[in-house]
């Protein structure tokens, strides 16, 4: 965020997209530099693949202007932009060997004979597939049809490589290794990525812009630091740093620290970069690995409820905590050693900084 | 117990192929045979192929019979294909009734499909004879073709004319690159199967033949009627290691060609 | 945009040129000429509006030809599937290097002429064909049995003829299958017999049909295999048919059968999906 911000490539301004009477996408405005690894990322049906195939040419929208190095470009053809697509399911030709699969793109524009051998070859080393040109895509596995999908999408040096969902057909194992390589090879190429995805981990573990999308709208966009430290809005705290939400009336703030009261107890937060009034009920998020538990309160601030459940989780101990007005908290350790039982009365804490206000928009200005 | 039941269906298979044989055994076995009737084995005789080659009749008819197979397959390919890929993109009202009028040739049995042509084309005042044929056979072949190459169309994954559209494709070059490559094995196995089913046609044949055109089924079917002669055993004998010999080269080329999907 | 809508509409102009022209015209032409008076005489009709085409059908000489046709459709199609299905099913079960063999097998004699084929079966079935020498000789029988020139011949040719397109219908749709439904219901708490009928069953119904369509409508009209294995006993529609049109000249009457043919033919085609819920005719297509 420090660097200089390199030119635009890619600008979304206010896109709509009704599918008859289903509202897709309700205004989207997107600004995209150059090299930037963007990931848009939100559940199934949130409008990120129309999105993607909107900026694709694929499908046009309703109203708003997609421009591509400033240049208006929404009733443009797919094959007139320069920008290429790696498909969900790879779409590779399934008659066409590795070798003319990855050429495709170039025979199209009659590059010569010679020069597409060079390309291709050169493509093929990129993404680790020497020597697999005679192959046809029904005799390779999954991970080496995405290599193809990819180097076929490369060859033709698109500005924007778009990117839907790519990892979501492989095992966990090979989707870590595959973010890794699309990672560094994006770096290497220093191309720009459009990248869908339902996985925050993914999205945090690559982007450099997260935009987190939810019923056709942009709930927030910016870096990972900023979507998991700092979420605007409850659901993207819920979403990508899974925290839990809660609510409570503020009853006193000191300095940079208000405290909050709810119906299970008490709460501290910092105040950030809002103004907050005493007496106004106010939404918080608190992630679940910062949250402490006691058997008696250590601290000045903390709520109360029943162990309700303990399971373990991807590595992770996650206990679930009831509280008195039925809501749930949820608590995350690391390794499996818990000294609380299932029926225990506990007492919930955490620093005022690892809470922050959230839903604020609409509420009050920022300061 | 498991073991039982594979034997018992593999029994089943060998015996149902076995009857299917039969038939086709005797008829191989008695065109060798030194008598004119299929009676009784009286010793092993060339003599009717012999007999066959110089029968002019008898080849006229078969070159009859390919020439129209030919024909109207290629008639059939074009018209089938053309209108199953057209129709999977245009949005006409009458689609859905042409579709089931296109099908009519094989869902009501042949002889009406024969009378009705040999009337109709009788007021058209076409001439009767090879043109009537063709236009006959291309008829009942086109829903074979039409009804494969709609199936494929169905089955081809869109993202695929997609892909080739997002790396630079215009629709006609779409259409030569993907959709046709994939679509070719459709309409080759509606045309195998077209030109069996017109190869073979005995009953729309005879009643748009006119006098003096004959095929191949029409010259056995009258030989049948009136004495069958050992040459046609020689001649079907000849047909069967025809047919052994493509299919066994054509499995032998697919195979060395990778299938996909 | 419009020029591409133009080009699709190009594509499909042979296909309804072709349909308008050599299919409905012929249909449209055929129900007209069952209502024309015939004049006797070779080829002759005037276009006199009569029902008396329609009326002579019901004279039990005709009405018994209809029925006798039905039957003989019915038994061979019944037969090809108890046959037929089986075979489909247990083909699709074996090996792939076994399906392509069988696949092989059934491929060549469809390609030879069913002409032929019955040919085969008179060398066999004849007073002194093979078939009898052969029970004659293991001491079976002691005079030759009359088989051909009889229902059992004309039957034996016509589940011959239509048993390749059964066994095609079923296989392609037993394959499609998803064998792991079967195991699913098995795991529930069928039995081999229910999760047959429950899963199997149901999931090929539409190969089926499609095998039944394939037999029973050409059933109907393949007189020829009535004439040639049956002699002049069996008397079918499509020989009625023909003979009206060749040697009785009586163009009307013979449009008339056939348009009544067409509807029962239709009106099966129509039950049988009806009863079974399928819509689309799919197997070997």
């Amino acid at each position: 965020m420090m660097e200089q911000k390199k030119p635009v490539v890619l600008e979304l301004k206010n896109i709509t997209k009704n599918f008859g009477d289903t509202e897709v996408l309700r205004g989207i405005d997107l600004t995209v530099h150059e090299g930037q690894f963007v990931t848009l990322l939100g559940s199934s049906g949130c409008g990120k693949t129309t999105t993607l195939r909107i900026i694709a040419g694929l499908e046009y929208p309703n109203d708003g202007e997609v421009l591509l190095e400033g240049k208006p470009v929404k009733n443009l053809a797919p094959e007139k932009r320069n920008v290429n697509t790696v498909f969900q399911n790879y779409a590779l030709f399934p008659h066409m060997n590795v070798y003319n699969n990855i050429a495709y793109g170039l025979k199209l524009k009659k590059v010569s004979k010679s020069e597409t051998k060079e390309r291709v070859t050169k493509m093929l080393s990129l993404v680790q597939l020497d020597g697999f040109e005679k192959r046809m895509p029904s005799e390779m596995s999954g991970g080496q049809r995405q290599r193809v999908a990819i180097a076929r999408a490369l060859i033709n040096n698109p500005k924007v490589l778009l990117l839907d969902e790519p990892l979501g057909a492989l095992d966990l194992q090979l989707r870590r290794q595959m973010q890794y390589e699309l990672k560094k090879l994006q770096k290497k190429l220093g191309i720009t990525f459009i990248y869908i995805t339902h996985d925050q981990e993914e999205a945090i573990n690559m982007s450099d812009v997260i935009v987190v999308m939810r019923d056709g709208k942009f709930e927030q966009a910016g870096s990972p630091t900023e979507i998991y430290d700092h979420p605007k809005t409850s659901y993207v705290a819920s979403f990508v740093g899974s925290a839990n939400i809660l609510r409570g009336t503020v009853t006193s703030i000191k300095e940079d620290t208000a405290i909050l009261s709810g119906s299970c107890g008490t709460m501290a937060c910092k105040t950030e970069q809002y103004e907050i009034k005493e007496g106004s009920s106010y939404t918080l998020a608190v992630r679940s690995e910062s949250i402490s538990v006691w058997r008696e309160a250590k601290a000045e601030q903390y709520i109360t409820g029943t162990i309700t459940e303990k399971s373990f989780v991807g590595g992770m101990l996650r206990i679930v905590v009831t509280l008195e007005d039925r809501s749930e908290v949820v608590i995350t350790r690391q390794g499996i050693n818990f000294f609380y039982d299932i029926g225990e009365k506990v007492c919930l804490e955490w620093a005022a900084q690892d809470a922050v206000f959230v839903d604020m928009e609409g509420k009050q200005d920022e300061k | 117990m498991k073991k039982k039941r594979v034997s018992f269906s593999k029994l089943y298979l060998v015996i149902v192929m076995l009857i299917t044989y039969l038939p086709i055994a005797m008829v191989v076995v008695f065109s060798f045979n030194d008598s004119k009737l299929p009676v009784a084995w009286k010793g092993f005789t060339w003599k009717w192929y012999q007999e066959l080659f110089h029968d002019a009749a008898m080849i006229e008819a078969l070159k009859n019979s390919l020439i129209l197979g030919f024909i109207s397959c290629a008639m059939a390919a074009v018209i089938g294909t053309l209108g199953a890929i057209g129709m999977a993109r245009v949005n006409y009202k009458s689609k859905g009734m042409i579709e089931y009028l296109s099908s009519i040739p094989i869902m009501v049995p042949e002889i009406i499909l024969g009378m009705v042509f040999m009337a109709f084309f009788s007021l058209l005042n076409l001439p009767f004879g090879m043109v009537t044929l063709v236009i006959a056979h291309t008829a009942f072949s086109i829903p074979y073709v039409f009804m494969m190459v709609k199936a494929r169309l169905v089955g081809i994954d869109k993202s695929l004319e997609e892909a080739a559209r997002d790396l630079g494709a215009s629709p006609s070059r779409i259409f030569w690159d993907i959709t046709l490559p994939l679509i070719l094995p459709a309409v080759a196995s509606g045309c195998l199967l077209a030109f069996a089913m017109s190869f073979d046609d005995v009953v729309i044949s005879i009643f748009v033949n006119g006098p003096r055109m004959s095929t191949l089924p029409i010259k056995v079917y009258t030989q049948m009627k009136t004495g069958v002669t050992p040459e046609i055993n020689a001649l079907c004998t000849i047909i069967l290691i025809v047919v052994v010999l493509v299919l066994l080269v054509s499995s032998f080329f697919r195979r060395g060609k990778k299938e996909y999907k | 945009m419009k020029n591409k809508k133009n080009l699709w509409g190009l594509c499909v102009m042979p296909l309804y040129f072709f349909t308008l022209l050599f299919i409905l015209g012929p249909m449209i032409y055929m129900v007209a000429v069952s209502f024309a008076k015939n004049n006797g005489g070779a080829y002759g009709f005037t276009w006199n509006f009569t029902l008396n085409n329609y009326t002579k059908i019901g004279d039990p000489i005709y009405l018994q030809c209809f029925i006798q046709s039905f039957k003989l459709a019915f038994a061979t199609t019944i037969l090809v599937v108890l046959i037929g299905y089986p075979f489909g099913y247990f083909m699709a079960k074996l090996s792939p290097k076994g399906k392509k063999i069988m696949m092989f097998l059934i491929m060549v004699p469809f390609w030879t002429s069913s002409l032929i084929r019955l040919y085969g079966w008179i060398i066999i079935l004849q007073v002194k064909g093979v078939l009898n020498t052969a029970l004659k000789a293991i001491g079976l029988i002691d005079k030759p049995l009359k088989i051909l020139y009889s229902y059992p011949a004309v039957l034996i040719g016509m589940i011959y003829a239509l048993l390749p397109f059964m066994i095609l219908a079923v296989y392609s749709s037993v394959e499609k299958m998803d064998w792991s439904l079967v195991e699913a219901s098995r795991d529930l708490g069928a039995s081999p017999a229910a999760a047959f009928v429950t899963v199997t069953l149901k999931l090929t119904l539409p190969g089926l049909l499609t095998g039944v369509i394939l037999t029973f409508v050409p059933s109907m009209g393949l007189f020829f295999i009535a004439d040639i294995l049956g002699g002049n006993k069996i008397v079918l529609v499509g020989s009625l048919i023909q003979d009206q049109l060749t040697r009785g000249s009586n163009w009307p009457f013979a449009a008339a059968l056939a348009v009544i043919l067409t509807i029962l033919t239709s009106l099966m085609i129509y039950l049988y999906r009806r009863i079974t819920h399928v819509k689309d005719l799919e197997g070997i297509f």
